[in-house]
């Protein structure tokens, strides 16, 4: 098992993880790792090719990608160190105050890192059909709006050509246009709700420029389709969200694409003994974003659910300078 | 025409037992299977008990063959490396009334030979488990119940089958048996012959029964559906947790699962269609519903998945059959059935392939197979493993190291062995099954797209091939790009309506 | 878009997330007064959603030599938003070769708006 010694880990390196390495650097930190599961830098950011990101952090309006990008160059230029394809398996808590982040990857097999303090930016995942209990059967066809946008975005190709999409969270919206765009037929959008989760500009510029009905208070009552989606059942719900009986109508469609909201994914954090927050399902942070075990700080969708990346990387720029005055600090003693 | 000494109808649990059972001898042996993979049946979708027998009626095939099932499990699964932990069972009695009922039951076990069993008070459960609801008067606590991985016990059952020369031919429908000299099957338009078959079709026995005997059998598909709860509350209850039976089953049960996930069901709904495995609105509220009747805290929104399967209920002469028909077919020789093989058919499974290979080795003798492999080890677990073995397998090979499914920590490493391995996965369920890939809390929204990838570089066919379970469930419909005209149309030529916003969120019908 | 220029349209902006409830109208003198709007941004779209939209268009095009990759691009200024499926038409034609780096013209005057398509995210070799 090869082992190394850190003052900041970070876990992930999304929009969260690259800004906080970036102000701990800055801060005077000089030993911080970034462990990123994935391939590339950027996390999430590299398959939303759309624009409307960093009006906040860059005064202009970017994709996906270049946001990411821009973030990626300045942690390249300040020389911070990366492992790509690394997964964090576990996190622990030495007695004397070190933690021990274990990982493993294919260059290095399992990898053992010592460090004085962690900085969690693991980032969301999105809520499953088993979450939203639609009833019916299991055929192909079902996807969350993440994954659809993954084989649209990634690699080019089309997970279906006639969609449903339920919720309106802002995935889903942006999925609308992207299938349309490809040739797709999107049918409606389905919100449980009697609002739309997403953002106004979002239902404007992605389902009434392509005259996409958005049906509020309604959700999917049944799928149909035995190996591949035939075809979804929508009905109309009353103010506590339960369906009214007699409102049904069956739509046709080869695809359901989900876009019901995002959970932080705390695997680790709960691994560590952190306490949660039930609400947010994130750890509970204290005003410097550090969980109730010390030096271990969090940022970004882990913590809770963002509404803008330009958000997650302010969050996460305060998250890396804690982080570093607790090296500093506390970080001395242990 | 293919020829084999005997041909087994049915790749669920019980085909592939008496698969492997039939092995230990030496004659040539087929497994038609109309799905995709092996395990596609009811043998997917139920509750992943290891029944302790006190339910059945004493003297009944199904009694005593679950009884030897639940013994034989320690070692076939040590044999066959699957998951199986023996955690005890409860029968909760809610009402006075009904404490002889317990006391039956407890009696019927005895008889039927279950050891171990004692009626606890509230208190004794509660020290036992302590989320079990208050509202108990009393509990039938069985020692020898125990949980399995369905999925485990059934692929580990077909590897070891293969291994041992069985072959296995998946999307082979078998649409016509013929009675000549022997049998000759159809299937997927091939012609099979063999002078035994063996009918473990599942749902289906009825049919494949009924082309070669005159005493017809029915099968009533009898659906069952279950909530799947996150592994955040797999500790909620140690032991399997059964109310008192009724008429329609078992009732409700909520138990742990070998992977540490919280299941709660089934529903028990006589229905006619035999692929009706969909889930019903009313059924999953039943589910949580019930099964909070049983546990304190039972919390419907941890549900990470719902499903449902198909319990193959018989009837015989118009009657309901309360046990298996496993035997020759009086009037065709050399068919065997296994039908009606409904709970507690998982237990069963084993000491039905004992069971019949006996039958078949008195009536068609055969040696003894010198080189029979018994031991089969399973596909390395990265999660469960310590990290000496961690770093051991990735030593050995760099893809264990690459995680593909988060929610589960599966390997690259893993998923490939899955697809390699005898009667190897070939869609994105069967490396389900075998790993658990994306059965975790995500449900394959983030290794789905990865595993597809995988699947498709190691069987050598493009992604657009690659199917969720064989047939019409290809997961990807094209290329971007590939515009088909049409379809787009409607909503590409509202994007030159310049100037209008359409009326937002206004709802209502199309 | 005649009819429009006598009455009052209310829009949602899509400057932003604010996402502001616009009022854009014609006066007697030609001029367009826009209303609700939270900044500066808000007025010109306005103006321009009512005389003539645009939107920025991102979509990808195929990478050369690699199975199942394509990469990101989008116009580089707004066009005309009748243009955008022919834009879309357009971009299926295209294939890049690596490297490409943000901001590599891919396809210029894309439907004859004048304007380019660049590249999102670079790709080495």
């Amino acid at each position: 098992m090869s082992r190394r010694e850190e003052e900041v880990v970070i876990i992930g390196g999304g929009p969260a993880g690259l800004a906080a390495a970036l102000s701990a650097k800055k801060a005077g930190c000089e030993r911080i790792l970034i462990l990123e599961r994935d391939k590339e830098l950027g996390g999430i950011l590299n398959q939303c090719i759309h624009n409307g990101f960093g009006l906040h952090t860059f005064k202009e309006e970017l994709t996906g990608p270049e946001y990411a990008d821009r973030y990626i160059q300045m942690v390249l230029a300040e020389e911070i160190s990366c492992l790509l394809r690394t997964m964090v398996t576990n996190i622990s808590l030495e007695e004397d105050g070190w933690k021990v982040v274990t990982a493993m990857n294919k260059d290095q097999g399992l990898l053992e890192i010592r460090t004085k303090s962690v900085i969690l930016a693991m980032g969301c995942r999105e809520r499953p059909r088993g979450a939203l209990n639609i009833p019916g059967y299991r055929p192909a066809g079902i996807y969350s709006a993440g994954t659809a946008q993954y084989y649209v975005n990634m690699e080019g190709r089309m997970p279906g050509r006639t969609v449903v999409i339920l919720g309106s969270g802002d995935i889903g919206l942006i999925m609308a246009r992207r299938m349309v765009l490809e040739g797709a037929k999107v049918q409606c959008v389905a919100e449980l709700r009697p609002y739309s989760g997403g953002l106004k500009r979002n239902i404007v510029q992605c389902l009434d420029d392509f005259g996409i009905p958005l049906y509020l208070s309604t959700t999917v009552s049944a799928i149909h389709g035995r190996e591949r989606v035939e075809g979804v059942t929508l009905t109309r719900v009353d103010e506590n969200g339960k369906p009214i009986p007699g409102s049904e109508w069956e739509v046709p469609c080869d695809t359901l694409l989900l876009s019901c909201g995002l959970i932080p994914e705390n695997e680790l954090t709960v691994g560590l003994g952190a306490q949660m927050d039930a609400k947010t399902n994130g750890p509970v942070v204290n005003e410097r974003l550090e969980c109730s075990i010390s030096g271990v700080f969090a940022c970004g969708n882990v913590l809770h659910v963002h509404e803008l990346v330009d958000h997650v990387s302010a969050e996460a720029d305060k998250a890396g300078r804690f982080a570093a005055a607790y090296v500093q600090t506390e970080g001395r003693l242990i | 025409m293919k020829k084999y000494d005997v041909i087994i109808i049915g790749a669920g649990v019980s085909g592939c037992a008496i698969a492997r059972w039939l092995a230990k001898k030496e004659r040539t042996i087929a497994v038609l299977e109309k799905a995709s993979d092996v395990c596609e049946g009811s043998s997917k979708a139920n509750s992943g008990i290891v029944h302790a027998g006190h339910d059945a009626r004493t003297g009944t095939l199904k009694a005593r063959l679950n009884v030897r099932g639940n013994e034989m499990m320690d070692a076939l699964s040590k044999e066959l490396d699957f998951p199986f932990r023996r955690n005890g069972s409860l029968v909760l009695c809610f009402e006075e009334i009904s404490r002889p009922k317990l006391e039956e039951l407890k009696e019927r076990g005895e008889k039927n030979g279950v050891k171990g069993l004692e009626i606890l008070s509230p208190e004794q459960v509660r020290e036992l488990d302590p989320a079990i609801s208050d509202d108990i008067v009393a509990a039938l606590y069985a020692p020898s119940g125990g949980i399995v991985c369905p999925f485990g016990m059934n692929i580990a059952l077909a590897e070891n089958a293969a291994v041992n020369g069985v072959e296995f031919y998946l999307n082979h429908m078998v649409t016509e048996v013929k009675k000549c000299d022997g049998y000759i099957i159809t299937a997927a338009g091939e012609k099979f012959s063999a002078p035994v078959v063996i009918n473990a079709a599942g749902v289906y026995a009825d049919a494949i029964h009924n082309m070669v005997s005159g005493q017809k059998i029915k099968i009533t598909p009898r659906r069952g559906e279950y909530c799947l709860m996150d592994k955040n509350c797999g500790n909620l209850v140690h032991s399997t947790v059964f109310q008192l039976p009724s008429e329609l089953g078992k009732g409700i049960l909520v138990t742990p699962t070998v992977h540490g996930n919280l299941l709660v069901g089934p529903t028990a709904e006589d229905i006619l269609d035999k692929e009706g495995v969909d889930t019903t609105a009313e059924g999953l509220s039943k589910v949580i519903e019930l099964g909070g009747r049983s546990v304190n805290g039972l919390d419907g929104r941890l549900t990470i998945t719902s499903f449902a399967g198909l319990r193959a209920h018989l009837e015989l002469h118009g009657e309901e059959k309360q046990d298996f028909i496993i035997g020759e077919a009086e009037d065709a020789e050399g068919f065997f059935d296994v039908a009606g093989i409904e709970s507690p058919g998982l237990t069963c499974a084993p000491a039905i392939g004992e069971y019949v290979a006996a039958m078949v080795n008195e009536k068609y003798p055969a040696p003894d197979k010198k080189d029979f492999i018994a031991v089969r080890k399973g596909i390395p677990n990265m999660a469960e493993a310590t990290d000496e073995e961690r770093h051991r397998l990735i030593a050995a090979n760099p893809a264990y190291a690459n995680v593909i499914c988060r929610c589960e920590m599966v390997t690259e490493g893993e998923i490939v062995e899955a697809i390699h391995r005898p009667v190897g996965a070939t869609t994105l369920d069967g490396v389900k099954r075998r790993t658990r890939a994306g059965m975790g809390r995500c449900q394959s929204g983030f290794c789905s797209p990865k595993t597809l990838e995988i699947l498709a570089r190691e069987l050598g066919v493009d992604q657009s091939k690659i199917t969720k379970a064989g047939g019409n469930s290809a997961i990807l419909t094209g290329y971007t790009k590939d515009v088909v005209e049409s379809a787009a149309q409607d909503n590409a030529s509202m994007a030159g309506n310049a100037g209008k916003q359409a009326d937002v969120g206004k709802g209502g019908r199309a | 878009m005649t009819e429009n220029k006598t009455k009052t349209v209310e829009m949602t902006c899509i400057c932003c997330p604010v996402g502001c409830a616009l009022k854009a109208e014609i006066l007697a003198d030609g001029r367009v007064q826009v209303t609700g709007n939270k900044c500066p941004r808000g007025a010109a779209y306005g103006e321009k959603e009512l005389i003539s939209p645009t939107r920025i268009v991102t979509s990808t095009v195929r990478v050369a030599g690699r199975k199942d990759a394509v990469v990101g691009v989008k116009t580089a200024s707004d066009i005309p938003k009748e243009k955008i499926m022919e834009c879309m038409k357009a971009l299926r034609n295209i294939t890049v070769t690596p490297p490409v780096a943000i901001g590599d013209v891919v396809l210029k005057n894309v439907a004859d708006t004048g304007v380019d398509i660049v590249v999102t995210r670079g790709i080495r070799e």
